[in-house]
Parts: C-alpha cells; structure tokens; sequence
C-alpha cells in the first residue's frame, strides 16, 4: 500500500499559489472586532485574539495529502506541519482538532489508526491535547489539524516586523519539496529521503522555547510558499528588506540535483508567479528552483538582533537544532535581496 | 542515424510524471526523436530542464494555448544511457542494447547462396565483437539453421547469449525443416510472441 499513490499533490505543495489566495482575499472584509488582533489580512502565521490584557488565542490550520507512504510518519509530520504556525509567533499549544479525508474503500482502517497515532504523538510531545476533530470520506486521503495556542499578544513574534541590523537564522534545511519529488521519480537516494522525513518529522518546539530567551525581531515558518515565498512576507513591514545568502542556506542532501533533472513540484512554479516580483538580486533558475521549493513541515525563519545571534545560535546547537545563518536584515522595505 | 520517433502525451499529468516518462523512454532507447506533448507550463519548464540535463537536444513547438510540443534527441555517442542516472533502485544495467534482430534466411541477401551464407556468418561475428549487442535475435525460415547443430555461426551465437542476447527460434520453421531436436543455442518461440517483440520497439531486419 503506497499512500501517495493516492495524491495528485502532496505536502504543502498542494496549496494554492499566493496570487490566486491573494486574488480570493481581495476586498473581503469583516467588523474591527476589538478583541481582534491579527486576522487573514494581514498574512500572518495564525490568527490573534485577545482574551484578556496578557493574553490571546492563536488559531491555525493545516492539512494536506500524504507525502510519505508510512501513514504513521505522515501523521507525525501533519501535526508537527500544524503546530508550526503556533511556534512561529511564540505561543504555547494547548489543543487541537484533527481534520480527515479518508479513501475507507480504498486504504482500509488501518493507515488510518496509524496515520492518527502518529499525530498524538507528536501533539503529546508538543504538550497540546487532541480534543476531536472531523472526517470525511475521500477518494484522496488528507489529514491536518486545527491547533490552538495561547501567547502574550505584546510579546507575540510576528512575520513582518524587522528592522535594520538583525541576522537571519533559518533552523531546518529546505529542500523537502524537491525530495519528494524525487521520490516519486524513483530516484530519491536513501540519504535524502532519511534526511527529508526526519526534517520534517521533527516540531519546531525546541527551536521556539530556545528563542523565547531571546528576543526575535520577527519570525515566520518555512512551509508551502518556500524559503524566498515567506521572506518575501517577511519585508512586508515599513521599516527594512533582508538579504539571503545562497551559499548559506542549508539543503536536503542531492536537492540540487534533482533541481537540475526538472523534478521540480508544481508548487515552485506558482510561488515563484505569486512572488517573485519581491526578489532583487540572484534570481537566476537554478537559485529560484531551491528558493520556491514549497516545504512542509519547514523550520523557523527568525531575525534575531546582532547582540543576540551569535549565542542564540550556540543554544540551538545545543538544543540539537541544525540551525544557520543565511542572511541579514537591511536594505529598502518590501524587497529580499538574494546574494 | 535513427529515424524512428516515439510520441508520448504528458497531457493532464501532474509533476513529476511527465519527466517520468521522458526518463523511462530514454533509457529504453530505440528511437531516434522523443516528441512529448504537454500542456501544463510546469510539466514544460521541468522537460526543458530534464532535457538539459540528459544532453538531448531539445526542440518546441508551441500549439494552442498552453498546449505544447517538446522533441528531444538524444545524444549520439554511446546510446542514451550514461545521461540519464539509473533509479537506485532499479535492476542493475547491462551493457545490452534495445535492438531486435530478424533473421528470416541462413544468408544474407539474395544471389550466390555462398556469399549469402558467408556474410551472415561475418555478421554474426563481427556482432559478437561489438559493444553494443542486440537485445533479441529472432529466427524464422531458414534463419534457424544458423541454431543447429552443425551450424558455422553456432559458436558466435552462443558468445552472444552469453553477452545476454536471447536467442529465439520460430518452432513452425524448426518443425517445418525437421530441426527441432537439432536446436543447439537459444529457445523455441511462436508467431504470437515474434510479433510481439518485432512490435515493442526498434527491430531490423537481415537476411
């Protein structure tokens, strides 16, 4: 049985392009509610809600087709792939709702249970308590979450706030679009794929809790949209751009291969459409093939203040996430500077 | 230079199956233009890509909309497969080539019976010193004499099923001829599965 046998997309690539989104969202408007702090128009990772002067709910969703075959490892990424949004802005997990799309005819219940387990492991390792959730019957199996956390909204990372003189920090490698692929194409190596599944198997709680004791500019999670797609969110704020440094950023093992045999996700092509206009600099095929992989279950992309790096990073190290440097903050408002 | 094109329509499929299927086709070689039809502008960027990277040549043909058709030709030297990385896990490659042999007479050509015979046996030779063996040799008529005992090629055509080539007799010829117990190299084949494999890709025939 070979789950993504079943998918046309998988992973984060099935999103749909940030123009057509853009394009849906445009002129939708709802009441100012007071307690509202963040909603869908302002691209953030997840949606703010005061609860009280401290306090806010931070809501999120995510679901998507397999992208690995093993039901209980694909479980295991769509919960950590959920949870993501809530690390991105700091906040704490508290509960969850699971959304199912099942081929019973097809599957069986079997990769169900596992698919199912898999996730309530990594929500019990990330502390958030599955509270139930919803499925229906599919001819494409889909599963995700709807994750609930709690933050102070004062004190809440968002995407698009930096400023001048930070450092990047980007704390898993990317590439996961491409391995998959590839997979598909029956010419994965065992190294990417092993490296792949364990990237995006793995929570960004760590990576989050090391930078609760430092103070991020603005953070966002590498997912659908790729690395350049949610840098280009980033700089979406009025006071400076950023810059990435190419021979920094860390890939997957044989991404670029498989780049250069045009195994290259669907997803790619629509971010680079949807954004490329933010991109000044390198922008040259190879480069933007890597830039636009639309990730699942990404890392964390941070701005960190230069007093604070560099011991941020030595504690990320520590805390066994492979985090690097790949860039800086700087440069005019609205444009990532590739280098 | 090989004149047989291969068509294949990518329409409607999603990535990466159009690149996919260009792989596979190479590497199975036997023909010399591969025209593949699309008509998503991400299953056209990653067949460009793809046939950069196999060093085919590649040429477009836009039709309407965003229907297109790409043509590649693959590399002359050497067949088509050091260009395209075998899957790892796919079954080990031999240094076999996609070719199928006809061999409908004991000879080749017609006229002085001796010099037929005499060529088809400097043939069969001089493919036993080549690189690039056929995959299939198919004998019918009197072509499955050369398989008997006795033969003058018998030698040569057990090298070559040693190289990997398969050997197959017609066994209405061998029956028609009375040669049946004779047959000293290969196997007994039908019109069924000759048919089938004069049909599945490039096939010449000698004789």
């Amino acid at each position: 049985m070979k789950l993504t046998d079943h998918t046309r997309f998988s992973g984060c690539g099935a999103k749909l392009g940030p123009g057509v989104l853009e394009q849906a969202l445009c002129g939708l408007v709802q009441p100012a509610y007071p307690e509202l702090l963040a909603d869908f128009s302002g691209s953030e990772d997840a949606g703010l809600f005061r609860l009280g002067p401290h306090l806010a709910l931070v809501q999120t969703v995510d679901f998507f087709p397999p992208i690995v075959d093993d039901p209980h490892l694909f479980g295991r990424i769509a919960a950590a792939n959920a949870l993501s949004d809530l690390y991105a802005m700091g906040a704490r997990p508290i509960t969850a709702l699971a959304l199912v799309c099942h081929p019973l005819k097809a599957l069986g219940l079997e990769p169900l249970k596992a698919m199912l387990a898999g996730g309530l492991e990594a929500l019990v390792e990330a502390g958030c308590a599955l509270l139930g959730g919803h499925s229906i019957e599919d001819p494409e199996p889909k599963l995700g979450y709807a994750v609930t956390g709690l933050v102070d909204p004062e004190r809440a990372w968002r995407n698009n706030t930096l400023l001048p003189g930070g450092r990047l920090l980007l704390t898993k490698p990317i590439g996961t679009g491409l391995v998959n692929m590839a997979l598909r194409a029956q010419c994965a190596s065992p190294e990417a794929q092993a490296a792949a599944e364990h990237s995006m198997a793995t929570l960004n709680k760590a990576a989050a809790e090391v930078l609760a004791r430092f103070h991020p500019m603005a953070c966002t999670d590498v997912t659908g949209f790729g690395l350049a797609g949610h840098a280009a969110e980033m700089v979406s704020g009025e006071h400076c751009g950023l810059s990435l440094q190419l021979d920094l950023i860390p890939l997957l093992p044989d991404v670029e291969s498989y780049a250069a045999m045009g195994l290259i996700p669907e997803g790619t092509y629509r971010n680079r459409e949807g954004r490329l206009r933010f991109l000044t600099g390198n922008t040259s095929a190879s480069a933007l093939d890597l830039l636009f992989d639309p990730q699942t279950s990404g890392g964390l992309l941070v701005a960190l203040p230069d007093s604070e790096a560099e011991a941020a990073l030595l504690a990320m190290k520590e805390a066994g996430v492979p985090a690097s440097f790949i860039g800086e903050t700087g440069g005019p408002a609205g444009l990532v500077r590739i280098v | 230079m090989n004149l047989i094109v291969r068509d294949l329509d990518a329409r409607g499929l999603p990535c990466p199956q159009p690149v996919i299927l260009a792989r596979k086709a190479l590497a199975e070689g036997g023909f010399g233009r591969l025209d593949i039809l699309v008509d998503d502008p991400a299953s056209r960027e990653n067949l460009l890509k793809f046939g950069a990277y196999a060093k085919c040549q590649v040429e477009e043909q836009p039709g309407e909309g965003t229907q297109t058709r790409l043509s590649f030709t693959p590399p002359a030297t050497g067949g088509t497969q050091p260009a395209v990385a075998p899957a790892p896990n796919a079954a080990p490659q031999v240094p076999s080539g996609t070719a199928v042999l006809l061999l409908s007479s004991d000879g080749i050509g017609q006229g002085d019976p001796d010099l037929a015979r005499l060529l088809m046996r400097g043939f069969l030779y001089t493919l036993t010193e080549a690189d690039q063996v056929p995959k299939r040799l198919l004998l019918m008529n009197s072509g499955v004499r050369l398989a008997v005992e006795g033969s003058e090629s018998l030698a040569n055509l057990k090298k070559l099923e040693a190289r990997g080539v398969e050997v197959l007799a017609c066994g209405t010829c061998l029956e028609f001829f009375k040669l049946t117990s004779s047959l000293a190299v290969g196997g007994i084949t039908n019109m069924y599965e000759i048919a089938g494999h004069l049909l599945e890709g490039s096939s010449l025939s000698i004789g």
